[in-house]
C-alpha cells in the first residue's frame, strides 16, 4: 500500500505523543516513591516501573490505531456489542439473578460479604436511576438520602429499640420525605443548577450530621446498632432459645448472619427493581421519561410536572433510605464519614456507566465497579488509578453506557417487530 | 350567536419585565378554524402558551366553554378538552412513536387509547408504519404529524396548533393543512392555528387575527383578510 508509510508515520507520532503524556502523568506518581526508613523518609526512584508504563502506553496506542485502520469497514464494534448486549439482556438478566440467588451455596464468606456490598450499590444505583435515568433530574447529592435512612434507622433502633423490620420502612419513608423537601425548592431548576443544589444538599446533610452532636454523636457516629433478626430470631452464638441456630438446631456459625444479610439486601434490591419496572409501565413512569425528554411538551400535554418531579425525588430517596437502613444494620455503626460526596459520585457513575435508564446495565456496572475494586484491594495504591482508567476506557468505547438501548415500555395493542433496526439507529 | 368556546378578554402576559401580550381580545367559536398571524416575536406562541397557563395571564380573563380558566393550573386546563401541539413539535425524541402518542392520552391506555390512535392513523397513515421507531429519528414532517397526532390523542374539542408548517416542504404543508381541514369537517374539531404561512392559513381559516407587538391589530374573515392590501404588503409579499 502506498498510503502505508505516511499512515505509519502519523501513527508513530500519535503513539509517541501518548507515551509522552503518560510519562508526564506517571513520572511522579509511579517513578517516585517515598519509603520510610530509620532516619525518616527517603525518596526512591523507580525508573523501570515508569519505563514499563510508558512503553505499554506506546505499544497500546499503536495497537489501537492499527486495529482501527485494519478493521474491515462497516463493523463498528461498539455498535455490535451494544446490540448484542441489548439482545442478550433477556438471557443475561435471569442468569445473573440465578447466580445471585444461589451465591451462598457456592460462595464463601468473603464472597458473600462482597456480594452484600455489590448488592447495596446495585440497589442504590437502581434507586438513583429513577431520578437520573428515568426522570432526567441530575442529582449529585443522593448520598443524603442514604445518610438519612442510615441515621433514622440507627436512632430508631438504638434509642427506641424498634426492630429492624419496623424501623426499615419508617427509615425509607423519612428519606422519601426528605426527597420531597429537596424537591420543592428545586422544582424550577434543571441541569447544572439542579446538580449544584443537590450537591449542596448532600453536603448540608453531612455537615449537620457532624455538628448535631447531641442527636447524632457528631464525628463519632452511632454505634451498637442492633443486628437484624429473622422473625425475632437473633444471629448470635449464645445458645439461647431465641437464636437462629438453636431454633433450627443448627451449629452456630457467623456465616449464617452473612447469608441472612445477603438475602435481605437481595430482596431489597429486587424490590427496587420490581417497583421501577412496574412504575415504568404506569402513566407516572412514562411521565418521568417524558419529563426527561421535554418539560414544555409535558406541560402542553397536561402532565402535572410538579407531582411528576416530586414523586421521582421521593421514590429515589425512598430506596436510598432503605439501602441506608440496611447499611446501618449491617455495619452496626454509622458515622458521617460513610456519607461523603464520593459515595454520590460512585452511585452516579454506576448509573451513567450502566446506561441511563437501563436496569441490567446499572446492575452490571455496580458489579464491575464495586466487585472490581474489591478485587483490586491488594493493589490499594493503584485502585483509584485503575478505577479512573476503567471509567475513561468505558466512556471512549461506550459513550452512552453499557446498555444504551431503551425498550419501549408500552405498546398500543400488539408489538410489531418490523422497525427493530430503525429503533436501534436512534441516537438518543 | 352562542357563547364562544374560547374567549380571551384583555389578556396580558409578561416574561419578567418584558410585556409580551398587551391586552389581547380573541374569540374562537365551536367548529371554527381561526388563525393567528403575525411577525416573528409578535407574541403568537406566548398567546398559545398563556391560554394553557404558562406563562400565566397577569390581567384579563380567559374563558373556555363558559368557565374561567385564567387561574387554573396548566394540567387542569389541559384536562378540560384543550390540546396543544406546541411550536417546534417538541416530541419526545427517545420514546417510540406509540409512546409519544400515549403521552397525549392523559394517562389512559387500553382500548380507549387504541381507538384514539386508530383515528390518528386514519389521518396520518405514515405514523402507523413507524410505531416502534424513535420519535427523534422521524423526519421533520413525520414529527409534525406525530405532534398533531399526540395532541389529538386526548380527543380535544379545541386544538391549538403552533406553526405546524415550520420547516416543512410545500407538499407536506399541504398534506398537514388538508388533514386539519378534514378533521374540522369530519369531527367538528375547533382549531386555533398560529402560522407564518399566512396565505395558506387564511385560506384554510374561517376567521383570522393579526397580532403585532403583543396586540391584535386586525380581525376578520379569512378571505376578507387575504384581500386587504396591508395584509398583502406585510405578510404575503414574496408570493405563493
Ligand atoms: N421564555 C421567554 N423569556 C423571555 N422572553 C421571551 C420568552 N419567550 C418569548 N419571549 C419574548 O416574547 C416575545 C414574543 O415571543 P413569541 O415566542 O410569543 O413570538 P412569536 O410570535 O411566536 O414569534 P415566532 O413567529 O418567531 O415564533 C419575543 O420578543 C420573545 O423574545
Ligand atoms: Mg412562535
Amino acid at each position: 500500500m502506498t498510503a502505508g508509510a505516511p499512515a505509519l508515520r502519523t501513527a508513530l507520532r500519535d503513539a509517541a505523543l501518548s507515551a509522552l503524556v503518560a510519562f508526564g502523568l506517571f513520572v511522579a506518581l509511579i517513578g517516585l516513591k517515598l519509603v520510610p526508613t530509620d532516619q525518616g523518609m527517603t525518596l526512591q526512584t523507580r525508573p523501570w516501573a515508569l519505563a514499563a508504563i510508558v512503553v505499554a502506553v506506546f505499544v497500546g496506542r499503536l495497537a489501537l490505531l492499527g486495529w482501527r485502520a485494519w478493521r474491515p469497514p462497516g463493523t463498528a464494534a461498539p455498535g455490535r456489542i451494544a446490540e448484542g448486549l441489548t439482545h442478550a439482556g433477556r438471557l443475561v438478566g435471569p442468569v445473573f439473578l440465578l447466580a445471585a440467588l444461589t451465591l451462598p451455596l457456592y460462595g464463601g464468606r468473603y464472597m458473600i460479604d462482597v456480594g452484600i456490598l455489590v448488592l447495596t450499590y446495585v440497589m442504590l444505583g437502581w434507586g438513583l436511576n429513577i431520578v437520573v435515568g428515568l426522570a432526567g433530574l441530575l442529582d449529585l447529592g443522593y448520598v443524603a438520602f442514604y445518610a438519612v435512612g442510615a441515621y433514622s434507622y440507627a436512632l430508631m433502633a438504638a434509642t427506641f429499640h424498634l426492630g429492624f423490620w419496623t424501623a426499615l420502612p419508617i427509615a425509607g419513608l423519612l428519606a422519601a420525605c426528605w426527597g420531597v423537601m429537596l424537591g420543592f425548592p428545586v422544582l424550577r431548576l434543571r441541569g447544572d443548577y439542579l446538580a449544584i443544589v443537590t450537591l449542596a444538599f448532600g453536603e448540608i446533610i453531612r455537615v449537620v450530621l457532624i455538628n448535631w452532636t447531641t442527636l447524632t454523636g457528631g464525628p463519632n457516629g452511632i454505634s451498637d446498632i442492633p443486628r437484624p433478626t429473622l422473625f425475632g430470631l437473633r444471629f448470635v452464638g449464645s445458645g439461647d432459645p431465641d437464636t437462629f441456630a438453636s431454633f433450627f438446631h443448627l451449629e452456630y456459625s457467623v456465616t449464617q448472619r452473612f447469608v441472612f444479610l445477603y438475602y435481605v439486601i437481595l430482596a431489597l434490591a429486587l424490590l427496587t427493581n420490581w417497583v421501577s419496572l412496574r412504575l415504568r409501565r404506569l402513566p407516572l413512569g412514562r411521565a418521568w421519561e417524558a419529563l426527561r425528554e421535554d418539560e414544555i411538551a409535558c406541560r402542553a400535554l397536561g402532565i402535572n410536572v410538579t407531582i411528576t418531579k416530586l414523586t421521582a425525588f421521593a421514590m429515589g430517596a425512598l430506596f436510598g433510605g432503605l439501602a441506608g437502613a440496611f447499611f446501618a444494620t449491617r455495619q452496626g455503626f454509622v458515622s458521617p464519614e460513610s456519607f461523603t460526596f464520593i459515595e454520590s459520585a460512585l452511585v452516579l457513575s454506576i448509573v451513567v456507566l450502566g446506561g441511563l435508564g437501563s436496569q441490567l446495565g446499572v446492575a452490571l456496572a455496580a458489579l464491575v465497579m464495586i466487585g472490581g475494586s474489591e478485587l483490586f484491594r491488594d493493589f490499594d495504591e493503584y485502585r483509584m488509578l485503575i478505577f479512573g482508567l476503567a471509567l475513561v476506557i468505558m466512556m471512549v468505547l461506550r459513550p452512552r453506557g453499557l446498555i444504551a438501548g431503551r425498550t419501549p415500555s408500552v405498546a398500543l395493542g400488539k408489538r410489531r417487530e418490523i422497525a427493530a433496526e430503525l429503533v436501534a439507529q436512534g441516537r438518543g | 350567536m352562542t357563547a364562544p368556546l374560547l374567549r380571551l378578554s384583555g389578556v396580558t402576559a409578561y416574561y419578567g419585565a418584558i410585556q409580551a401580550l398587551k391586552g389581547v381580545d380573541l374569540e374562537v367559536h365551536q367548529g371554527e378554524i381561526v388563525t393567528l398571524i403575525g411577525a416573528n416575536g409578535a407574541g403568537k406562541s406566548t398567546l398559545m402558551m398563556t391560554i394553557c397557563g404558562t406563562p400565566r395571564a397577569r390581567d384579563g380573563r380567559i374563558e373556555y366553554d363558559g368557565t374561567d380558566i385564567t387561574r387554573l393550573p396548566t394540567h387542569e386546563i389541559m384536562r378540560r378538552g384543550l390540546a396543544q401541539a406546541p411550536e417546534g413539535r417538541r416530541i419526545f425524541p427517545r420514546m417510540s412513536v406509540q409512546e409519544n402518542l400515549l403521552m397525549g392520552a392523559h394517562g389512559r391506555t387500553g382500548p380507549h387509547a387504541a381507538a384514539s390512535a386508530e383515528e390518528v392513523f386514519a389521518l396520518f397513515p405514515r405514523l402507523k408504519e413507524r410505531l416502534e421507531q424513535r420519535g427523534g429519528t422521524l423526519s421533520g414532517g413525520e414529527q409534525q404529524m406525530l405532534a398533531i397526532g399526540r395532541a389529538l390523542m386526548s380527543r380535544p374539542r379545541l386544538l391549538l396548533l403552533d406553526e405546524p408548517s415550520l420547516g416543512l416542504a410545500p407538499l407536506v404543508v399541504r398534506q398537514i393543512f388538508g388533514a386539519i381541514r378534514d378533521l374540522n369537517r369530519a369531527t367538528g374539531l375547533t382549531v386555533l392555528l398560529v402560522e407564518q404561512n399566512a396565505y395558506q392559513a387564511l385560506r384554510l381559516a374561517n376567521r383570522g387575527y393579526v397580532l403585532v407587538n403583543g396586540a391584535i391589530t386586525m380581525a376578520g374573515g379569512g378571505a376578507e383578510l387575504l384581500a386587504r392590501p396591508e395584509i398583502r404588503a406585510a405578510y404575503l409579499e414574496g408570493g405563493h
